[in-house]
Parts: C-alpha cells; structure tokens; sequence
C-alpha cells in the first residue's frame, strides 16, 4: 500500500485507476476496498473522531539565517498539566537538507514522522541522489493535514519545516492541523508565537537576514524566556541547524538558569 | 457534523466530561480590493496573515497570478485558499495542455465559480475576488461569495474589511451620492484607481486589526501585470 489516503481516492474517470493506483484493463470491476471498516463505515450512531490532545509538546522556534536555518524546541512533553517526558528530542533530521520541529500532539507527531521516514527511505532506495526538500515536504504536509480536517478527523500536529532548497536558499514554513501553511523568517509553536515571535521580530536587521550567529543568539534567549514563563517548558533543549552542508540535531542544551532575583519578587 | 452523533442521545452524556469540537475552519484575515478601468485593471490585497491576535507572518501575499491577463485576490480560511487556488493552477495546465491557448478572463470566472460551488455542503471559507482583462480588452472584476456565487462589477472590496472599504469604493469609484455632473466627474485612470485603492487600506489598516503590514498592488493592462508595494501599519 503507497499510503493510507489513496484508498479513498476517487479514479481519474469511469473505472479508471484512482491516484496511485493500477489500471484495471477488464474495467467494471469493484476495487478492493483494503481500509479499516471503521475508518469508512459510519457506526448506527454515527462516527465519532478523537477530538483531543493527550501528550503534547508546547513550543518549536524556528529562525532563518541568511545561510540556512535553526530549528530549537525543549525536551519536554506533557500530559496535562503532568509534566510526563522530560527528555524527547522534538527537532527532528529529516534529511541532510530537512529539519522538522513537532509541536502539540505527540504521538500525531510520531505518526507522521514515520510516514515521513517511510518516505525518506523511498527516496533514497530511487539511489539517484536527488534528495527531498523541505518545500517539498511542507507541501506534501499540507495535502496530508488539509485533507484530514476535511474528513473531520485531524492530526493534532503543528509542525516546524526548515532546510535548504536547491542552491541552498533557505526555507522555513510552518503547517498547522488545517493545512495552513506560510513561510517568515521566524516561525514558532505553542507559547513560542507569544512569547518568541515578538523578540526576534524586533531584533531583525532590516534588509538583510540574520547571522548564524544572531540566529543562535536569539534562540538561546528565546528558550531562556520560554523556560521561565512557559510552565509547560523544561530547561533542556535541542537545536537542529540545516545548512548547504547538511543537517545535525545538537544538544541537548541547558538553560542557563539564575533564580537569585526570585526573592525580590513579591509573592514568590 | 452528523446528526445521527452523540449530541443526539443526552441521557448518555457523562456530567463533566468535555466534549472538544473541532473546527475545520479558522479566519487568517486580510482584504482585497479590485477596480476596473476601460483597459485596466487593478487590484490590492494586504500581506497580513494572522488568527485571533496572532500575527503569523506580516510579508504573505494573497494574489495568485493565474495567468497574465487574471490575478485571483483570495482571503479568508488559508489552508482553504491554499488548496482552492492550487486546484485552479491545476485547472488552469490542463485547460493549456487540451486546447493549446491560456483561459481567458471570463472563462476563469465561470470555473471559479463552478469549483468553489462543488464544494457547497462543505465550502471554501474564502472571500474571493477575481480582476483581469476581458476577451474585449476592458478591465473587470468578478466577486464571490464562498459557495460560489459569482458577480461581473467594476470595483469590489472584499475580506476583513470588505464593509469598511466598500461604501468608500461606491462613492468614489461608483459616484454614489454625489452631486455632479458626469462631466464634473474625475476620469478613472490608473493612478486614479491606485491612488484610492491605497487610500482604502490605509484607513482600513486603522480600524481593522486583520489588515496592515503592507498591500500589494497588481495593475494588470493589456502588456501585462505591474506590482507595486506600499507599506502600512505595522500594529
């Protein structure tokens, strides 16, 4: 089976081969329906679809600089209000020219990423040497995730899509459940959008892109804020950094922690 | 979504227990305004992308170029605009592809319509608007609603603050309300039609706080499409 969506595909035309798919010569013929019953047949009281996150992740923080892009996100994945994993990598390396950072449901986030790796190993038994790109991926992602709110029954998943494309521009996209998607030189997750977004927004040099170094800056910052204000944040933290060069997941990383001003604020 | 689902049955329901719903849809904002000349068109859309106080990105144009005659203003539910107008592209190839020629203005129009209303029991949340040159070389606008239906105008606002920018358009592109002769009326040329289209946003990116950043401006002639980039409010 190519994948779990084309088996609802409608054929091209009248007994034609639905995306994906053979032609049938004999024509006429019922195609083998080969998806679980419970994912096409309604119940007597209709279907009822999860509705809810269980384990999530909070922020990713991506940043773009002008040789390549930083993808940052703690190790902190929670149950609740239950800070349940305390040490789960979130930045992920796709590819030597892909990065991923997964935020909110975690398992739809472990679900994805092996259909992801599926693919990757696809790609390189093609052994053409032609790599996927991460705007390749985040289109694929939106198709995926626009399709799945179209059925009512979404991946709760907001992903970070960072790398390179061809002659090494850089790319950093963010997809959400519905299939919205955009490119910025700064994009972020859970609290990271109100709490992140703000800060690099205002230290971006105008017409030029970030240092690798203004980029690494920023993100250390950035998770030190995150830490302290998000408590859904732990204090260790991945880095994944995409350049022509290729891609590598560091860390993880520690905040650096000072709670000596803790006792001048009332009510601490 | 069925009305055969739970909600049907309250003597099953648990005390307590949430019941999430998702929504499919989700307003990202920003605006579109279009306005036809005699062998022009123009069209402006803000580059705002946001849902509820978020700003997303402040740099996302909402024209899609569909040909060089036709520039499709689409706002609204983005993934919906995303996925609408990645089919027309779609439509758009295939139609060069079997009858070797680039659809036409009006034809667009018609398939516009077609796509957004096959999806009437499940719509594109989008607020369309669609300028080009017709087969006879004059400007026009086409509007839709988001099951689509489909109007030929001369002027059309839409989006966020499609109700703020529209009366203005009335009175000074339609002439409405106004006590003078036609030959006391301004002449609509290009400059005329950018100069209002930015006056509109301008004051939209006051009251509206899903408009601003910048707009984009599309003036489409006979020669092709010239862009232009005005920058607005950034709060």
């Amino acid at each position: 089976m190519l994948n779990n969506y084309n088996g609802l595909a409608q054929p091209f035309w009248q007994n034609g081969p639905a995306p994906g798919q053979f032609y049938h010569f004999t024509g006429g013929q019922q195609q083998i329906q080969n998806l679980p019953r419970e994912l096409t047949t309604a119940g007597p009281y209709g279907t009822q679809r999860n509705t809810a996150r269980i384990t999530t992740g909070s922020s990713v923080l991506g940043i773009r600089f002008d040789g390549g892009v930083m993808i940052a996100a703690d190790t902190m994945v929670s149950y609740g209000s239950l800070s349940r994993y305390q040490s789960i990598d979130r930045v992920f390396k796709i590819n030597e020219k892909i990065l991923l950072g997964g935020g909110d449901d975690f398992a739809d986030i472990q679900s994805i990423k092996r259909t992801i790796d599926q693919k990757m190993i696809a790609d390189q038994c093609r052994a053409d040497e032609i790599e996927m790109k991460p705007t390749e991926l985040a289109m694929w992602l939106t198709r995926v995730l626009y399709n799945r709110r179209t059925r009512m029954n979404p991946l709760f998943i907001d992903v970070v899509v960072g790398g390179v494309n061809a002659e090494g521009k850089p790319f950093l996209g963010n997809v959400d459940l519905r299939g919205r998607f955009y490119e910025d030189f700064v994009v972020a997750t859970g609290f990271a959008r109100h709490l992140a977004i703000p800060l690099v927004r205002e230290s971006k040099p105008a017409g030029r892109e970030f240092t690798a170094e203004e980029a690494s800056n920023l993100i250390r910052k950035c998770m030190e804020v995150l830490y302290y204000r998000d408590t859904r944040n732990t204090s260790k933290y991945t880095v994944g950094v995409c350049t022509p060069s290729g891609s590598v997941v560091e860390g993880p990383y520690k905040v650096d922690e000072n709670w000596s001003f803790a006792s001048t604020i009332k009510g601490y | 979504m069925s009305n055969l689902g739970f909600q049907q049955f309250p003597e099953y329901q648990v005390p307590g227990v949430q019941q999430a719903d998702f929504s499919p849809y989700e307003s990202n904002g920003g605006s579109i305004v279009a306005i036809a000349g005699d062998d022009f068109v123009v069209i402006a859309a803000d580059t705002r992308l946001s849902s509820g106080y978020n700003i997303h990105s402040r740099d996302q144009s909402k024209l899609f170029k569909l040909s060089d005659q036709t520039v499709l203003g689409s706002t609204g539910c983005w993934a919906d605009t995303l996925s609408l107008t990645g089919l027309l592209k779609v439509r758009m190839q295939g139609y060069e592809h079997t009858h070797l020629r680039t659809m036409a203005t009006d034809a667009v129009a018609q398939m516009l319509s077609i796509t957004m209303y096959n999806r009437r029991f499940f719509p594109y949340y989008v607020s369309n608007i669609l300028a080009g040159i017709d087969k006879d070389g004059k400007g026009v606008v086409y509007s839709y609603d988001p099951i689509g239906h489909c109007e030929r105008a001369f002027y059309r606002a839409g989006g966020t603050a499609g109700t703020l920018l529209q009366p203005v358009l009335d009175n000074q592109i339609g002439h409405k309300n106004i006590n003078l002769s036609s030959s006391e009326l301004p002449k609509l040329t290009i400059e005329r039609a950018v100069a209002i289209a930015s006056d509109t946003f301008i004051s939209a990116a006051e009251r509206d706080i899903y408009t601003g950043d910048s707009v984009l401006i599309n003036i489409i002639t006979k020669d092709g499409i010239e862009e232009k980039k005005l920058q607005l409010r950034l709060d």
